[in-house]
Formats: structure tokens, sequence, C-alpha cells
């Protein structure tokens, strides 16, 4: 069984997120022989060449191949071993998709998909690299475990979770670096369970990935300037889902806007959009992504400020949704 | 009929002005894939400038020969010839990479004239080339249809999914041409994924199939002549190129497949790309 890691902020700033990655899976192979890592043709991209330095026998590049990919990480781990690939985003989510599907989720495989250059991080390669449809896609995987970790010690929990966790799972990270929100991995990290990084009382904003430290940015902001308490949520994951945290949120604050470097259609929005619309309680609430659009090219961080994921964006979106009127009363006229 | 030698010199001239604009094009985008580019440019030259018929002002065309590059990553490459010919504007490759740009590392279709296909996942291109090779035939048109793949691309199995369909519908009027620079991201070709016996694979999947050097006019002239009056099998050229083509510290290195230049290296890179086209034009007579 995986024993543990656990890295400072220090050691780990001068590695962009996917290093953390390389670095924290091979520390944990280490102490656990069961996990092997396949790539396709994306040692380098995806940082895992590293683990390939440590354990020449545990690692195998198929070349540029998804498909053959991941159904040999099914085989594998029909077998006992913990494949873990290392691809990009896109080519996880739409390239290989059919043989993560029926071999890998539908047979409930232990398969770990790391899937890097998400959202719009690799902005300059343009629509074929770009995945913003990604957690929608994953999301409607059953048996599926979908986590977006919000930087580099996070992605080093959600590595370690993963390998706790008996079954598939799908970790959405970044190109490069992302900016820092948790200042040590010992803040209760839990599969499933959201982490409340700010506390408010006047809205929720709730984020996965790069969007978090965008909505603390606003949070911090927001209350500096207009006096608004926001409360910050960092749903990490997003399969399954934290209904409590957001009911939560929903009854204490009555606004929500998701942020994420996604569209806007299916994922973190849509997911929390179903659990408000179950749960019976009116909310105003808005979705910040990608407006069903495919994205312009670009740097990631003119990016996220294109599609109003950034931290003005949230603050203008924020300052429009505290102008709703929720109360509850029989004139719809106001009601969004 | 060979080239004649003021076209050939032509084309050199050609080649080697591409291959300063391309190293230019990677200076001002920062960084780019340049090694993949140089081994694609002169089957990209010989096609465009010679071959292909395309009318830049029209770029939609319909009777227009069709070009897919398949390994969409070599997009830096094929710009500065869109731009050479006209389809976009010159300045317009000071903007590769930069945000709002409509030129990324990927060329797209939605966003640039000429490019006949949004490439870059790879190992779809084939399978549109040969779409639009079958539509020349559903339509009754002439047009032919060119493909460029990377060697390292030929691991997706989707590849030979579309080479089965191509001998299957005797799609002669489709040329594939594959850029065998042995090379891809984390290596060599036959250490990442063995490919060889390489051009057997394509004859087993029915393709009437050459092996020539991917950086010689009249080599290329020659299989792309016998290509375009195949009619029993469909034709694959296998191109041996090197990585990195023209300048002498990427030559063969794989660590240039995507690579940041600066100015310094930039001069570098211009200085030995003269060095190369003397050595080129004296031993190839043009
Ligand atoms: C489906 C897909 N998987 C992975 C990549 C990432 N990628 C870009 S270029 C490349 C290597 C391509 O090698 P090769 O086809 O030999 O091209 P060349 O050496 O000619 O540049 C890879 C793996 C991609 N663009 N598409």
């Amino acid at each position: 069984m995986a024993g543990g890691i656990s890295y400072t902020v220090d050691e780990t700033t001068k590695l962009s997120t996917a290093e953390v990655y390389a670095k924290a899976l091979s520390d944990l192979a280490l102490q656990d022989p069961r996990i092997v890592v396949l790539t396709s043709d994306l040692a380098k991209s995806t940082k895992i060449g590293v683990f390939e330095e440590r354990f020449p026998d545990r690692f195998y590049n198929v070349g540029i191949a998804e498909q053959n990919m991941f159904g040999i990480a099914s085989g594998m781990a029909k077998c006992g071993l913990i494949p873990f690939t290392s691809c990009f985003a896109v080519f996880t989510a739409c390239r290989g998709l059919d043989q993560v599907h029926t071999d890998i989720c539908y047979q409930n495989l232990n398969v770990k998909m790391i899937a890097s250059h998400a959202g719009t991080s690799f902005g300059q390669a343009g629509t074929t690299h770009h995945s913003t449809e990604d957690i929608a896609i994953m999301r409607s995987m059953a048996n599926l475990t979908v986590i977006v970790p919000a930087d580099g010690l996070e992605t080093a929990n959600a590595v370690k979770a993963a390998i706790e966790l008996n079954g598939p799972v799908y970790i959405r990270i970044n190109r490069g670096f992302d900016q820092i929100v948790n200042d040590g991995m010992d803040y209760g990290f839990q599969i499933g369970k959201a982490v409340q990084l700010m506390d408010g009382t006047d809205l929720t904003i709730i984020a996965c990935g790069s969007g978090v430290f965008q909505a603390v940015q606003a949070a911090r902001e927001l209350a500096f300037s207009d006096g608004i308490k926001a409360r910050v949520l960092n749903l990490h994951t997003i399969k399954p889902i934290d209904r409590e945290a957001i009911m939560k949120a929903v009854q204490e604050t009555r606004r929500i806007i998701t942020v994420e470097d996604h569209t806007i259609i299916g994922g973190l929005g849509g997911a929390v959009a179903e659990i408000i619309a179950e749960g019976g309680k009116a909310c105003a609430f808005r979705r910040l992504g990608l407006q069903d659009a495919f994205s312009p090219i670009g740097l990631h961080e003119d990016l996220m400020s294109y599609h109003k994921i950034d931290a003005n964006g949230i603050i203008e979106t924020t300052r429009a949704l505290m102008k709703l009127d929720f109360e509850e009363d029989d004139n719809w006229e106001d009601e969004v | 009929m060979g080239l004649s030698k003021e076209e050939l010199a032509r084309l050199e001239t050609k080649a080697h002005d591409l291959r300063h604009s391309i190293v230019n094009t990677v200076l001002f985008a920062g960084s780019g894939h340049i090694g993949g580019a140089l081994s694609a440019l002169d089957i990209m030259v010989m096609l465009y400038y010679h071959f292909m018929n395309h009318k830049p002002g029209d770029p939609h065309w319909e009777d227009r020969d069709r070009f897919v590059l398949s390994k969409g990553h070599a997009g830096i490459g094929f710009a500065s010839i869109l731009a050479d010919l006209g389809y976009i504007e010159k300045e317009q490759l000071k903007t590769f990479n930069l945000t709002g740009s409509k030129l990324g590392i990927h060329l797209d279709s939605n966003r640039i004239p000429g490019v006949d296909a949004s490439t870059g996942s790879l190992g779809h291109g084939l399978s549109i080339a040969l779409g639009m090779a079958l539509a020349a035939r559903q339509l009754k048109k002439n047009y032919r249809t060119f493909c460029i793949l990377g060697d390292g691309e030929c691991d997706e199995g989707s590849v030979w999914e579309a080479a089965m369909a191509i001998s299957h519908f005797r799609a002669t009027n489709l040329v594939t041409f594959i850029d065998r620079n042995q090379y891809m991201i984390d290596g060599n070709t036959e250490e990442v994924m063995k490919l060889e016996p390489f051009a057997e694979k394509w004859r087993a999947f029915g393709f009437d199939t050459l092996i020539i050097n991917g950086h010689s006019f009249n080599e290329l002239h020659t299989a792309i002549e016998h290509a375009l009056v195949a009619s029993e099998k469909p034709v694959a050229i296998v191109c041996n190129t090197v990585k990195g083509c023209g300048v002498n510290f990427m030559e063969g290195n794989y660590k240039w497949h995507y690579g940041a230049i600066n100015e310094d290296v930039a001069e570098q890179c211009h200085r030995s790309l003269d060095q190369y086209y003397e050595k080129r034009v004296q031993e190839k007579g043009a």
C-alpha cells in the first residue's frame, strides 16, 4: 500500500504542476510495486520522464498511440497492476475515449489517468490541443472519479489519494506552473470533499483547477473594495461531487458562481447546477467558463482573462449577481 | 521529363528563403516545432511551387488541389509558404502564437485561408485526405490530394485504418508522403516504437511505395510524377529526411523537436542555413 509523501511549498515552488505529479508518483512507486507508467511519446512533455529514469522497467512508452495505450492499461489493471497513463487531457478524453469508456471505466479498472495540458493551458497550440470539454465527458463516465487539482501540492495529494482508491481516476492538470493555492499538503484533502478556502455569507464562488486561485483573488478584492463577503470553495473533485457543501452554500449565501477553465456545459458549472436544481432552493447562479465556444489562440493567462475566468471576470460577475434579488416572493419578474 | 536546371535553381532558392523565414517565425513566436518544419519543408515546396494547382487569391476554388499537413505541428513551416504565396500577409507571421492571433502552433482551417484541414491531433489527416480524394471521384473532379504524415505519427492505428481504406478504394488521386526524419518527441522512432520495416508495411497495405531523399527536388519530382499517373495502386512516398534540416546544430537532434530560440541562436541558424544552401546547390548542381 502507498505510504506517505509530504512536500512543502518551498520544495516544490521551482516545479511545474506536472513536475510535482511526476515526483509524487515516483516517490509513491517506491512504496508500491504495483504502480507502472504508460505514456504516448509524451514522457518529456508530461514530465514523467523522471519516473522512467528511476524505474525504467516499470515504464512503457507506446509511441503516439493513445487508444493502444488505454487498452494496454486496461489489461495491466486486470492483472493487478496500477497503471498511470501520462497523456494530454484532450488525447485522453477525446482521442482515446472509446478505450477509456469501455476498456477502463465500464470494467471499473484501477487505471489512473493523468491528463495534462488541460483547459486552455496550452493556449498557443490551438483548438486541437485545448481541452475544454473533458470534464463534461469524463464526468459522464460511470465508475470514474474526476479530480481537478488547483496546484502542484494538491496534485500530489490527488495522486496519493488515487492510489489509495480502488477504481479508475481522472486527474486533470495544467501545462506549466499553477499559482500556489495551498501552502502545504496537510489541509485535509479528501476525494469528494470541497475545501473551503474563505468563508463568506454574501455569495459562494465554487471553482476548480486554475479557477481556484482566481476565485481567492477575486474574493479578497471584493471584500476590500466592495465589502462583499464571498465564500470560496475549491471543488477539486467533480465526481463524486460534494452535494453537502454546495447545498450549504446555497442556503447560507443564496448566490453561487462557478469558475472553470472549461466549457460551461456539463463541467463544474453543469455539475453544480444539477445539484442546485434538485436541491429545490432558489438561488442566483452564474457559470463562468467558455460560453459554448472554442477558445481563441493565446497565452493561458490572456485566455483566462478573455473568457472572464480570471479575478477581474469573477469580480464583474459578482457585482452583477449581487444586484439580483432573491427574496421568496411571488414576483417572478426579477428571478433569473 | 526531369526538372530543368532553372526550375531546380528556383526551387532551391525558394526553399532556402523559406528556411530563413521559418527561423524568423520561430523567433517571433519565441519557440516552435522547428525540427519537423525543416524536415518537411522541401516536400511542401515541391508541391506548392511546382505541382499543385491552386489560386492564392481564391483559396476556396473548388478545383484546387488539396493539401493536408497531417503532422500539423509543422504549421510553423507551412505558414511561411502561405505567407510567401499571399494566402496571408507576411506581417502576420510576426503574430505567430501571440494571444488573439489567427496563427497558432497548428494551422486552423477556420482561421487561415489556404489551410484545407485543421490538424494537430496526430493520426487524423490521412483519413481526411482520403475523404477529399473520394469526394473528387464522386464529384467528377480532377483535383489531386496530397498528404504529409510524420513518421512518429504512423504509430497511430488510425493511420493504418486510412491506409487500408486508400488501397481498398484505390484512391490513386491521393499521394501520401511520410516525412521519415527518424525522430519523434521522446527520441528515435526505432527506440520509442519501432516502425521498421516501414516501407514494407506500406507495401503490405497495398501501396506502391517509393523510398526517396526528401530533400532532393529531383527525387521528389520523379516520385510525384510517378504517383500522378498511378492507376492501379495508390502511391506512398517515404521521404528520408533530416529533422532540423539546414541548421547544423539541430540536425538529427530530437531536442529540437520543439525549441525556443533567441536572437543569438537565430543568428547562428541563419548562418548555418546559408552554408547549407551553398553546399546543397554545389552538390546538386543547381
Ligand atoms: C494525437 C496526438 N498525440 C500526441 C501529440 C503530441 N505530439 C505533437 S508532435 C509529436 C511527435 C510527432 O512525431 P513525428 O510524427 O515523427 O513528427 P516530426 O518528427 O516530423 O516532427 C507528438 C507526440 C499530438 N499532437 N497528437
